[in-house]
């Protein structure tokens, strides 16, 4: 099957649920690591929506990525209660060991960072996550793949 | 056997918890996976025969954590929990239904009656009244109407609805079905971010529980996970979004009360104000009426972040002064240093100094000095803080998550940003200043929503400009 037809197959499982578009693409994104004009074309073709509509839900939301990831993503919380607690730092320090910026992926695609607001364990910063993996009071090394 | 509780909750799971509860049951404790007391300093707090421990790095070495009788615990006996009562105490799953049926033998009409007479106010954010929406979805005719729940918790420091959906899911439901049998509603629909992976699988499970003891006959709940976007928190975004489309703004009228999902008449609530209900069934509305302080009436589920040394959730009725909530129950800063500043209400709120700290935590008091509740979360700085940092910060949040839909939060946080970036690099800062202030006029007043409207809030206050300027 090609990518359209793929993401044609997950968006039907979703055709009735309530923010079923949204869902599909999350899913798509899920199951290919990103999502590319094909799964759009896919997902628009079984909401009966158009091309443009499914890039605009796409470029709205963060979780709907239109890049490949590093083989690990990091998230690093940059909201106000992981800065009081240094994660402006902390990011700073990941920023250079990974060689990858907010939003990038190392050159090699071993890592990709990416900012996050918020991951409700405020009272325990800075917080991280490592694919799956959650990380409070994080360090640069804690950080590593 | 002895009876070892461990919570299944996001923090304690990242600090261990998960592998201390298998150690537990290996050393043939019985182990109950309950969620968190919400001493959130203390996870991984283990409970053995009544006995807290924690935070317990080692089990080989418990008595190094013990904290004392969880019943004695002062931060704990001195809350006056309604919403989290059961919250940490009980595996969740282990779960009675019979108050939530016999509160939904109750008439509508006296459901209502009770939630007016508790004064209660939505805590997501604006706190509004909830009996006025509760009667406008009620006595609106349609063919359908939703109970829409806000789980969508994008402030910084605050994590009272993943407390709760992960420690006492059923609390939730109860508070759904309770509003749509007094509304007349048949569907939920619960809105929950992305980024609370371990509360969507305990919600997920209690819903199916739900079926499974019948409470779902009449009445359909649907777990709905968001995709990233602070804004899907604006309760007209979030109906867009459930409506499967990108989360722009809509204006109002018509409210979501009258025309919300599918243009049907919508019941939108944050989780705590809905887990309040049950209990204010349970208690009677005018005995919850009587806690708190004039119309700021019941227990705000306060949390406390940030550079703290004692974060956590701390339930109390409004009224107690920030100050008592950072020093006496937080424990000043995580670093040992003075306070700098605290962030209250999001990042729409206001950075608060000096003698505001005494301020009493109530709608009408922190409205008095430009500031506001908010979802309930309490952000600590210390004095390292750079205030015109947090200014800048404020700004490029704004122009981060903002839907785009209207011209001065879209344009003029990018502007208002850069504006800061001129003025850190200014030799006559009180230029700047006066376009800032200028800037934040007109974002607070033409801005469709309260994402570029309130965004002058925190700036103005990290910057010492007066709130609300006209
Ligand atoms: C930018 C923005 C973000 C918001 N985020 C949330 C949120 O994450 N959770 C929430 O319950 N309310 C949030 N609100 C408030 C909602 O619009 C709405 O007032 C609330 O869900 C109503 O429920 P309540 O009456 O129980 O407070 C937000 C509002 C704005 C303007
Ligand atoms: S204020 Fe910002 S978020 Fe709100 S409608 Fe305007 S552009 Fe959208
Ligand atoms: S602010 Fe970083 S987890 Fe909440």
């Amino acid at each position: 099957m090609d990518q359209a037809a793929l993401a044609h197959e997950i968006a039907g499982r979703h055709l009735d649920r309530i923010g079923g578009p949204i869902t599909a693409l999350r899913e798509v994104a899920a199951e290919f690591g990103y999502i590319e004009r094909a799964h759009m074309e896919g997902v628009a073709d079984a909401f009966n929506l158009t091309v443009a509509e499914v890039r605009g839900i796409v470029g709205f939301y963060s979780d709907l990525n239109t890049e490949p990831r590093g083989r690990t993503h990091i998230r690093i919380c940059q909201a106000e209660a992981c800065q009081s607690v240094g994660a402006r730092e902390l990011t700073a320090a990941a920023v250079a060991r990974f060689g990858a910026g907010l939003g990038e992926t190392a050159a090699d695609g071993s890592v990709s960072l990416e900012a996050v607001y918020c991951l409700g364990l405020c009272t325990s910063g800075p917080a991280a996550t490592v694919d799956d993996r959650i990380i409070v009071r994080a360090t640069p090394e804690a950080l590593a793949p | 056997m002895t009876v070892a509780k461990v919570p299944r909750e996001t923090l304690a799971n990242a600090l261990g918890a998960d592998g201390i509860a298998a150690e537990l049951a290996a050393r043939g404790h019985d182990v109950v996976r309950t969620g968190s007391l919400g001493l959130c300093w203390a996870e991984p707090l283990v409970e053995i025969d009544g006995i807290a421990y924690g935070p317990v790095q080692d089990i080989a070495h418990l008595d190094a954590a013990r904290i004392g009788p969880t019943d004695e615990i002062p931060a704990l006996s001195r809350q006056h929990r309604l919403v989290f009562d059961r919250c940490g105490r009980v595996d969740p799953f282990d779960y009675d239904p019979t108050p939530i049926r016999a509160h939904l033998q109750r008439q509508p009409a006296d459901i209502l009656a009770e939630i007016e007479a508790s004064g209660l106010r939505g805590r997501g954010g604006a706190g509004f009244p909830a009996h006025i929406k509760w009667r406008t979805v009620h006595d609106t005719p349609s063919d359908r109407k939703y109970v829409v729940v806000n789980a969508d918790e994008g402030d910084s420091g605050t994590f009272a609805d993943r407390l709760i959906m992960e420690g006492d899911p059923f609390r939730l439901i109860e508070g759904v079905l309770i509003a749509g049998h007094a509304i007349g509603a048949d569907t939920g629909v619960v809105y929950l971010r992305s980024e609370y992976p371990l509360a969507a699988e305990i919600f997920s499970e209690a819903i199916d529980t739900a079926r499974g003891m019948g409470l779902l006959e009449t009445f359909h709940i649907e777990l709905f996970v968001g995709a990233g976007a602070y804004i899907c928190g604006e309760e007209t975004s979030l109906l867009e979004s459930l409506e499967g489309k990108r989360g722009e703004i809509r204006a109002k009228p018509p409210v979501p009360a009258v025309a919300g999902l599918f243009g049907r008449p919508t019941l939108v609530h944050n989780v705590i104000t809905l887990c309040a209900v049950p209990g204010i069934l349970e208690h009677g509305g005018a005995a919850y009426a009587e806690l708190g302080v004039g119309r700021s009436t019941g227990t705000m589920t306060f949390q406390l972040a940030g550079n703290v040394e004692r974060g956590g959730l701390i339930e109390l009725p409004f009224g107690v002064a920030l100050r008592e909530l950072i020093e006496d129950w937080g424990g000043g800063t995580r670093t040992g240093r003075d306070v700098g500043a605290v962030q209250v209400g999001g990042p729409l709120g206001a950075y608060l100094t000096g003698a505001q700290l005494d301020t009493p935590m109530t709608y009408e008091a922190l409205a008095a000095i430009g500031a506001g509740v908010g979802h309930g979360g309490i952000v600590v700085f210390d004095d390292t803080i750079d205030l015109v940092r947090q200014a800048h910060y404020a700004f490029a949040f704004c122009a981060h998550e903002s839907c785009g839909k209207c011209t001065p939060c879209r344009i003029g946080a990018v502007r208002g940003k850069e504006t800061v970036e001129a003025l850190i690099a200014s030799e006559r800062p009180e230029v700047e200043l006066a376009i800032i202030a200028d800037l934040c006029d007109v974002m607070e007043q033409a801005s469709l929503c309260q994402m570029g409207g309130m965004t002058p809030i925190p700036v103005r206050s990290a910057l010492g400009l007066p709130q609300g300027g006209d």
